[in-house]
C-alpha cells in the first residue's frame, strides 16, 4: 500500500515537473526574443496577445501543424529518433534536480554523478541526427557539436570536483546544505568560472553556438529538420540551460537557500537565481560574436584544463592543511 | 591477437581508400554571401583546399540596355548597380559623361555631390559593418547599424525622393537644388553620427573574440592586392594609400580636408579599422561640405540632346567598395557605342580564393564579408 502511494506522488510530481518544465521552457523562449529585442531596439512578439504573451502558444501550435518531412536520402530510423534522443536525457536530468528543500522528484546519493552522465547522452542524438539527415551542412554541424560537447564535458566534469571536496557529498540536497554559511562560489571563484563557460558550451549557447552557427552552417545538425521534431532539439536545448543553471546554483549559489534576514520560501530563492543565470545566457548571445571552432578547442584545453587541474590542487591541498 | 589484427585491417583501409574531400556548395541560397554568390568550397575536415566562385546570377545585361539608350536614361540603371550606394554610382556615370564636354558645373552641385557621395559611403559601410558583425555572430551590431542607416535613407527620400535607388544627379549637375530641410536634417545626422559609431566600437574594437577571429586571418601582402587590382578598403587595410578622391580628385573633393585610413597587416582586423575610419572621415567630409556649401544655382546650361564628340572615355571614381568606373565609347550619337563598367565587387571577389586557401570554413564567410560585395554591381 505505502509502494502503490509512493509510487502515485512520484507520478504526480513528475507529471508536474515535464509539464512545468515544458511550459517555462515555451516562455523561456519568449523570454529570450523580448530580452534580446530590447538589447536590439526592437519590440519583440508584440501581436499574439498583451505584448506577445501568448506567442509560444502560437509557435507551438504552428509547429505541430507542420509538416512532417523527412528527407528521401534520410536514414529514416535514426531521424526519427534522434530528436528523442536529445530531448528524453535533457529531461531525464530533472528527476534529482532539488527545486527547494521539500520539492523534488528523488532524492539520490550520486545526484551529481547522475547529472553528468545522463546530459552527456545528448550529444548521440545531435550525432544521429546528423548523421542521418544526409547532408554535408548536418554532418559538419553534428561534428562540431561531438567535438565541442565531448570536450566540454571534461572541464564541466573537473570544475565541479572542486565544490565537491568542499562539501564531501554527491548528493546534491547535501551539497545545499554545505553551503548553509557561505556560497561555494566565494571558495570557488575559479571553478565557477570554468563551470560558467564549459556549461555556454555544453548548451551550445552564444558564444560557443557553433554546432548552429547560421552564417556557415544553415542551422547546423538540425538543418534539414522541420515541424514537432525541430520542436524537441528547441526544447531540448532551453532544457539543458535550465538543467545546467540548476546545477551552478546548487554548487556555486547555496541552491534553494537565501540570506537569512530575508524571509523567502525556498522554492522562490530558486526561481530568482535561476531567472539570473537565464538571463545572462540571453545576454551574452546579445552582446558576443561567435567563437571559430578551433579556438573554441584552443580555450578549453589550453587554457581552461590546466586552470581546472590547477584549481583541484589547490583546494586539496589547502583543504589537507586547514581543515 | 585480435586487437593486432583489428589495427592492421584499419591501417589497410585507411591507405587503400584515403581521405576525401569534402565539396560543399555554399550558396546562392545561403544566409552569408551577401546575395547570390555561389561559392563552392573543396574541404579537408574544416579547412579549404580549394575554392572557386560562381556568379552571374544577378546578372541583368547592364552594359548591353546602355548602348540602347541615351546617356540621361542610364542614370537610373546605375543605381541598380551598387544598390547599396546608389548615388556614388550616378556620380561616376555623370562624371565620366561630363568629361566628353568642357560644362563648367556650379561649385554648389560639386559640393551637394561630394556630400551625398559621402552619404551613400556611410549607408554603405554601416551595412557592410552590419552584416559582417552578423557573420562572425554578433547580432546586436546588425540593428543598431541598421538604425543610422535608416536614417541615411530618410536623409536620400527629403533631397531626392527615392530612397534606395535615388537617382540623385543628372548630367550638369542636379536635378534640382536639395531642399533647406535635407542641409538642416544632415547637420543634425552629422552632430549624432559620430558618438553611434563609438557605440559599435565598444561592441568590436577590443572585443577579445572579435580579435580572435579578425586578426591574422584573411591576409593579403600589398603587393598581391596591387597585382590582383584589388581596390577600395582592402588595399588600404594592406598599407596601400590609394584613394581615388585623392589620386584623381573630382567633385568638390580637391577643396576638401579628409585623411585616407590605412592598416598594417591586411588582415579582417584592419580592413575593419579601415572602414570604420572612413565612416568618420566620411562625416567629417559631410561636415566641411554643410560649412562651406556656396550658393548659385545647381546646375549647369545643358543642351537638350546630349551627343559627346566622337571618342572614348574612361573614368572612375572612389566607390565605397572600391575603384567603379565607367569606359564609354561614343560614336557622335545620342546613345554611347559601347559602356563598359569596372565594378570594384567584382575584382576584389577575384581575390577571394587567394584569402581563403588555407582557412576554416568560418573564416571564408568572415573574409566573404570583409571584402563587402555586391552582387548588383559584380554580375551587372
Amino acid at each position: 500500500m505505502d509502494m502503490a502511494l509512493e509510487v502515485a506522488v512520484a507520478a504526480i510530481k513528475i507529471f508536474i515537473v515535464v509539464n512545468v518544465v515544458q511550459l517555462v521552457v515555451a516562455y523561456l523562449i519568449y523570454v529570450e526574443r523580448k530580452v534580446i529585442a530590447h538589447a536590439q531596439l526592437r519590440l519583440g512578439p508584440m501581436r499574439v496577445g498583451w505584448h506577445g504573451l501568448l506567442q509560444p502558444i502560437a509557435d507551438g501550435l504552428k509547429l505541430f501543424l507542420k509538416e512532417d518531412i523527412v528527407p528521401d536520402k534520410a536514414d529514416r530510423v535514426v531521424f526519427v529518433l534522434a530528436p528523442v534522443m536529445v530531448l528524453v536525457p535533457a529531461l531525464v536530468v530533472y528527476a534529482v534536480l532539488p527545486f527547494s528543500a521539500t520539492f523534488y522528484i528523488t532524492q539520490i546519493n550520486i545526484g551529481l554523478f547522475f547529472v553528468l552522465a545522463i546530459s552527456s547522452l545528448g550529444v548521440f542524438g545531435v550525432v544521429m541526427a546528423g548523421w542521418a539527415s544526409n547532408s554535408k551542412y548536418s554532418l559538419l554541424g553534428a561534428l562540431r557539436s561531438a567535438a565541442q560537447m565531448l570536450s566540454y564535458e571534461i572541464f564541466l566534469g573537473f570544475s565541479v570536483i572542486g565544490p565537491l571536496m568542499l562539501a564531501g557529498s554527491l548528493n546534491l540536497q547535501e551539497i545545499v546544505h554545505a553551503q548553509r554559511d557561505v556560497w561555494f562560489v566565494f571558495y570557488q571563484p575559479v571553478a565557477f568560472i570554468v563551470f560558467f563557460v564549459a556549461a555556454l558550451a555544453e548548451t551550445n549557447r552564444a558564444p560557443f553556438d557553433l554546432p548552429e552557427a547560421e552564417t556557415e552552417l544553415v542551422a547546423g545538425f538540425h538543418t534539414e529538420y522541420s515541424g514537432m521534431k525541430f520542436a524537441f532539439f528547441f526544447l531540448a536545448e532551453y532544457a539543458s540551460m535550465m538543467v545546467i543553471s540548476t546545477i551552478g546554483i546548487v554548487l556555486f549559489f547555496g541552491g534553494w537557500e537565501g540570506p537569512d534576514f530575508i524571509p523567502l520560501p525556498g522554492f522562490v530563492w530558486y526561481v530568482l537565481k535561476l531567472s539570473v543565470f537565464m538571463f545572462v545566457f540571453i545576454w551574452l548571445r546579445a552582446t558576443l560574436p561567435r567563437y571559430r571552432y578551433d579556438q573554441l578547442m584552443r580555450v578549453g584545453w589550453k587554457f581552461m584544463f590546466p586552470l581546472v587541474m590547477l584549481n583541484i590542487f589547490l583546494t586539496g591541498f589547502l583543504k589537507y592543511l586547514f581543515l | 591477437m585480435v586487437g593486432v589484427a583489428n589495427v592492421s585491417r584499419i591501417d589497410q583501409q585507411s591507405t587503400l581508400h584515403g581521405t576525401e574531400e569534402l565539396v560543399i556548395n555554399m550558396g546562392p541560397q545561403h544566409p552569408s554571401t551577401h546575395g547570390v554568390l555561389r561559392v563552392i568550397l573543396k574541404l579537408d575536415g574544416e579547412t579549404v583546399n580549394d575554392l572557386d566562385c560562381d556568379i552571374g546570377y544577378l546578372h541583368r545585361g547592364t552594359e548591353k540596355i546602355g548602348e540602347n539608350i541615351n546617356y540621361t536614361m542610364f542614370i537610373p540603371y546605375t543605381d541598380r548597380l551598387d544598390y547599396i550606394a546608389a548615388p556614388s554610382n550616378n556620380l561616376a556615370w555623370v562624371t565620366a559623361v561630363e568629361k566628353f564636354f568642357d560644362w563648367e558645373i556650379p561649385m554648389r552641385a560639386q559640393y551637394i555631390r561630394s556630400m551625398v557621395g559621402e552619404l551613400s559611403r556611410i549607408a554603405s559601410h554601416l551595412l557592410w559593418l552590419a552584416t559582417h558583425a552578423l557573420d562572425i555572430g554578433a547580432m546586436t551590431v546588425f540593428l543598431w547599424c541598421f538604425r543610422e542607416r535608416e536614417m541615411v535613407l530618410d536623409l536620400f527620400e527629403t533631397a531626392f525622393g527615392g530612397r534606395l535607388t535615388v537617382n540623385a544627379f543628372r548630367l550638369g549637375g542636379l536635378h534640382e537644388d536639395v531642399p533647406e530641410k535635407f542641409l538642416q536634417l544632415t547637420q543634425e545626422f552629422v552632430d549624432i553620427f559620430p558618438s553611434r559609431v563609438d557605440d559599435y566600437e565598444t561592441l568590436l574594437t577590443n572585443n577579445r573574440i572579435w580579435l580572435q577571429r579578425t586578426r591574422d586571418v584573411g591576409i593579403i601582402s600589398a603587393e598581391d592586392a596591387m597585382d590582383l587590382g584589388l581596390t577600395g578598403p582592402i588595399i588600404r587595410g594592406s598599407g596601400v594609400k590609394w584613394d581615388l578622391r585623392r589620386a584623381k580628385p573630382y567633385a568638390a573633393y580637391p577643396y576638401l580636408d579628409f585623411v585616407v585610413p590605412i592598416g598594417e597587416n591586411g588582415d579582417i582586423y584592419d580592413r575593419y579599422l579601415v572602414r570604420i575610419e572612413e565612416l568618420r572621415q566620411s562625416t567629417y567630409i559631410i561636415q566641411q561640405c554643410l560649412e562651406q556649401l556656396p550658393g548659385g544655382p545647381a546646375s549647369c546650361k545643358t543642351p537638350r540632346t546630349i551627343k559627346p564628340p566622337e571618342g572614348e572615355i574612361y573614368h572612375s571614381i572612389e566607390n565605397p567598395k572600391g575603384e567603379f568606373g565607367f569606359y564609354i565609347v561614343s560614336d557622335g550619337t545620342t546613345t554611347p557605342y559601347r559602356v563598359r563598367i569596372r565594378p570594384p565587387s567584382f575584382i576584389n571577389l577575384g581575390g577571394l580564393k587567394k584569402l581563403c586557401v588555407g582557412q576554416l570554413v568560418a573564416d571564408v564567410v568572415a573574409i566573404i564579408g570583409s571584402i563587402d560585395i555586391v552582387l548588383g554591381e559584380c554580375d551587372r
